[in-house]
């Protein structure tokens, strides 16, 4: 039976990179930045949910990270590090946004336990193909904003960015019991929103009526 | 088994981490539980739709000034 985290007998690649950046490389910098920048990006837009705040956060993460990479123990990975300090500034730039009033990951956190739904139609097959490009990402975008920011972060560095259990809990600050319950919140939650758009026999029937994305 | 034990175990399901014996548990109960095999084949679409779109793209022009200007800072020592 195949263990969850394959042990890693070489080192990552990034370990070289970030000690040649240590040795003053700066074009090695460059190598990690052009690496992991569309991610950072995406990981920011989705806590900030604003696109000038999440260019932001990419430029300060990495300006942050290059200054502090000194920090950087190197028992966790190089990305990891770098999508925490990521985690940190979106959530920091929020509280600015909303004038000093305090921003965690907990936020909306219900403490109750899902109950399951019970009206379940089964989706088309590929239901997808009911929608053109930019509908489709306007579903995917309003769908997964709907979720409350401490399952949302979760979802997305897990099922999204494909860090893993461990790695999300690390970057979170979060147990790994906490990070399970919220990942499987947080699929239920977007399964159960994107039912209204996919279900069988319903995308068809928005499609040709004047019903638009935003139901 | 019940539902409710089912979606306990829908994430481990899900990302193939559970014991051979649990699974042959999961998959008798989804033999008779068409409300649990909705969930799990739909959950599982919702991931993949999340993995293979992306929605919040990074455009080619905005990535390389962003690129120029974290390099530049850098550069000056910050």
């Amino acid at each position: 039976m195949a263990t969850i985290q394959p042990v890693e007998l070489e080192p990552h690649p990034d370990v070289a990179l970030v000690e040649r950046v240590r040795g003053g490389d700066l074009a090695a910098y460059d190598a990690l930045v052009r690496k992991y920048e569309r991610q950072l990006f995406r990981i920011a837009q989705h806590i900030t949910q604003n696109r000038e705040d999440a260019e932001d956060v990419m430029q300060d993460a990495f300006l942050k990270a290059y200054e502090k990479l000194e920090q950087f123990q190197g028992n966790s990975k190089f990305y990891t590090w770098l999508v925490r300090i990521a985690v940190n500034e979106s959530l920091m730039r929020l509280r600015k946004r909303r004038t000093g009033k305090m921003v965690s990951i907990d936020e909306d956190i219900e403490t109750e336990e899902g109950s399951v739904q019970r009206d379940l139609a089964d989706w088309a097959p590929d239901p997808e193909q009911n929608y053109n490009q930019a509908e489709l990402a306007e579903i995917l975008r309003k769908t997964i904003q709907g979720l409350p920011q401490g399952f949302r972060i979760v979802f997305v560095l897990r099922d999204v960015e494909g860090l893993s259990t461990e790695e999300t809990a690390e970057t979170l600050g979060l147990s790994i019991p906490a990070v399970k319950s919220r990942l499987l919140r947080a699929r239920l939650q977007l399964r159960e929103r994107l039912s209204r758009y996919f279900r069988r026999n319903k995308a068809a029937k928005e499609k040709s009526g004047k019903t638009g994305v935003g139901k | 088994m019940t539902c409710k034990e089912f979606l306990a175990s829908l994430d481990d399901l899900i990302d193939g981490s559970v014991s051979a014996e649990m699974r042959a548990e999961l998959q008798q109960h989804l033999g008779h539980c068409g409300h649990c095999e909705v969930i799990l084949n739909t959950t599982r679409k919702t991931i993949e739709i999340y993995r293979s779109h992306e929605i919040y793209e990074l455009p080619t022009t905005l990535q390389e000034r962003l690129h120029a200007a974290i390099m530049a800072r850098c550069k000056k020592g910050c």
